[in-house]
């Protein structure tokens, strides 16, 4: 390996990625552009639900009630309703969405710590829409008991009854499932993609032009063609991901619970497996359209079988086993332990693991292949 | 070293040289040599074995028996000396349309090591094959001449004793070829080895000497005007070679 030959090829590829100004804008732009994008298009917490009120009770600790739930952001409050017929009515007629009723004797059963309940309807025609409803209301009542009780020191909380509920149907919180646990996704999804379509690109091109040719008659080696041709790409995908990492925080508010310097570490081997994926996938093909096409191939199954978008605890056997050869699938399971649970490598040291397994095996694979076929 | 030095060295030896491709015999068995300074000419058709000989004297391919030394070193044991001491210029030309001229040939001098020598190789490749004025453009924009000598001034930065031109004017206008081969025979004067193949006859008559290729076998060879005393004085090189190549099909 002669770092000077090295050098020289990364140099043009730099100069290169900086003369494509259409693939420097993808690289760069794209990132983010999705995880707006898909960040806002999946996030199943449905905000600025036009809501009616019917508040029987008029009274300040009604009042405060609807105004709590103006705050979750879910609920935005659009009048009052004249009766309950009328908010049903229009609910029906799709000039509302949900509506909260609270009943004639809220102040004072509050008062006196009686148990008293709060209806909400809430329109269910879109299930994702009425769920994220029905799980921030539940919230509203959760958090309201909580201070109430806090208020009210007496005999009534003995028997365990709190003074009042939000009365909705039993669902689970789907608010796990949002936002935060999407965005982690995504940056793999991001990086894996674009990573494995741009080395498989950078490679053939070389090959379509007869570049490649001119370069193995000169005294590089082909680990010295390689890994100029791979190294660009790396730091390529580290500015992705910091780009993606500021997006996240900034338009989502993901907190990063665990190590910042370990998302980077982890990251690096995912990248270094994704950019040996692409460079297996160009010594396939002799065409830059072809190259598209076989990453492709990959995409699907990294939406599918990864768990970027459906569990894998409910996957049949296959589906999950063929889930495990994708990388994508190890490096989300790493990225949402950081990101969410704040857990370091003692818990994650099996999926890192696998991470350089696939690394090595992609880029010794595609060595081989390399040599054959200019051999 | 003078002009007749050079010429005594023998710059390509090649002895019983062959590639065997499974069953198929590409290469079967070929002997010559290369005079150091001599512009030598592999002919042949498509599939003649023509670029499977210059694939193995240039290090890439391992012959399946025989040997071949370039520059004095042996193509199946030092292949890494056989590439540093040799230009290649494809067909293709292997230039990056989207770097200038000068940054193609910083970077194909980098790769060849040049280290502080660079910037006054770069000075005297843009000088000689007249680029100067054009340094800063892309290589996409240039002329399919142009193309062609920076080219040949990427191959030629790390100064080989041995050049390979491969169908080296495929496409290029007749004034820029005209202009290409004054260059060549410059640089044959001053002592490069330079090889060329091309399946354009009317060319075979600019080489020293020249090698016929059919089916993985010598044909013919010697000087343009042996050849034509071989096979007939008033037949042209060109009837010659369709002659040859006819009668081995």
């Amino acid at each position: 390996m002669n770092l000077g030959r090295l050098r020289s090829i990364v140099w043009k590829e730099f100069i290169q990625m900086r003369r494509d100004r259409a693939t420097l804008g993808l690289m760069l732009g794209v990132p983010v552009m999705q995880l707006t994008l898909f960040g806002y298009a999946i996030r199943q917490d449905v905000r600025n639900l036009p809501t009616l009120v019917y508040d029987t009770s008029r009274t300040q600790e009604s009042r405060a009630l609807v105004q709590q739930f103006g705050a979750t952001g879910n609920f935005r409050i659009r009048g009052d309703a004249l009766s309950y017929q009328d908010a049903i009515h229009r609910i029906d007629a799709g000039k509302a969405a949900a509506a909260i009723v609270i009943p004639e004797d809220f102040a004072r059963s509050i008062k006196r710590g009686r148990p008293v309940s709060v209806q909400v309807l809430v329109d269910a025609t879109d299930p994702t829409a009425s769920q994220s409803a029905i799980s921030s209301a539940l919230m509203v009542g959760q958090r309201t008991n909580v201070r109430l009780v806090s208020g009210t020191v007496g005999a009534d909380l003995e028997d365990g009854r709190l003074p009042f509920d939000v009365r909705v149907r039993p669902l689970y919180n789907p608010a796990l499932k949002s936002v935060l646990f999407i965005v982690p996704g995504i940056i793999g999804m991001i990086l894996s993609n674009l990573l494995i379509i741009m080395t498989a690109l950078a490679v053939v091109r070389e090959r379509e032009t007869g570049t490649l040719e001119q370069l193995i008659v000169t005294p590089l080696t082909r680990s010295e063609i390689m890994i100029g041709k791979i190294a660009p790409y790396v730091l390529v995908g580290l500015v992705q991901l910091t780009a993606v990492l500021i997006a996240a925080r900034l338009l989502f508010h993901v907190p990063i619970r665990g190590s910042v310097a370990l998302i980077y570490v982890v990251s690096l081997l995912f990248i270094v497996a994704s950019l040996g994926l692409g460079l297996f996938i160009s010594t396939l093909v002799t065409r830059q359209a072809q190259a598209i096409q076989t990453s492709f191939f990959f995409l699907l199954p990294n939406v599918l079988l990864s768990g970027f978008m459906f569990p894998r605890e409910a996957m049949p056997p296959l589906a999950g086993a063929l889930g495990l050869a994708l990388p994508l699938t190890h490096f989300l399971q790493i990225m949402r332990g950081i990101v969410l649970k704040g857990v370091g490598l003692e818990a994650l040291w099996p999926q890192a693991l696998a991470l350089v397994g696939f690394s090595t095996l992609f880029i010794t694979f595609s060595t081989l292949r390399f040599h054959k076929q200019l051999g | 070293m003078s002009v007749a030095a050079v010429a005594s060295r023998v710059a390509v030896e090649v002895r019983a040289l062959a590639k065997h491709f499974g069953p198929v015999k590409a290469v079967d068995g070929v002997t010559f040599e290369i005079r150091g300074g001599e512009i030598f000419g592999i002919l042949g058709p498509n599939g003649s074995g023509k670029t499977t000989t210059i694939r193995m004297l240039c290090g890439l391919l391992k012959p399946t028996s025989g040997t071949a030394t370039v520059a004095g070193a042996d193509v199946a044991e030092h292949p890494e000396r056989v590439k540093a001491a040799i230009g290649y210029m494809s067909q293709a030309f292997g230039l990056y349309g989207d770097l200038t001229v000068a940054e193609n040939l910083r970077f194909y001098g980098g790769v060849y090591s040049l280290g502080a020598g660079l910037a006054g190789r770069i000075a005297w490749a843009m000088e000689r094959m007249m680029l100067a004025e054009i340094g800063d453009r892309l290589a996409a924009r240039l002329s399919g001449g142009q193309r062609q000598r920076l080219a040949l001034g990427c191959s030629l930065l790390h100064r080989p004793p041995v050049l390979f031109l491969d169908e080296p004017t495929a496409g290029v206008d007749p004034a820029a070829r005209r202009l290409f081969w004054q260059i060549i025979r410059g640089l044959s004067t001053e002592g490069t080895t330079i090889i060329v193949t091309t399946h354009y006859m009317d060319e075979a008559e600019r080489f020293d000497r020249l090698a016929f290729l059919s089916r993985g076998r010598l044909t013919a060879f010697g000087t343009p005007a042996e050849v034509r005393r071989t096979f007939g004085e008033n037949m042209s090189l060109e009837d010659i070679f369709v002659h040859l190549q006819e009668s081995d099909a």
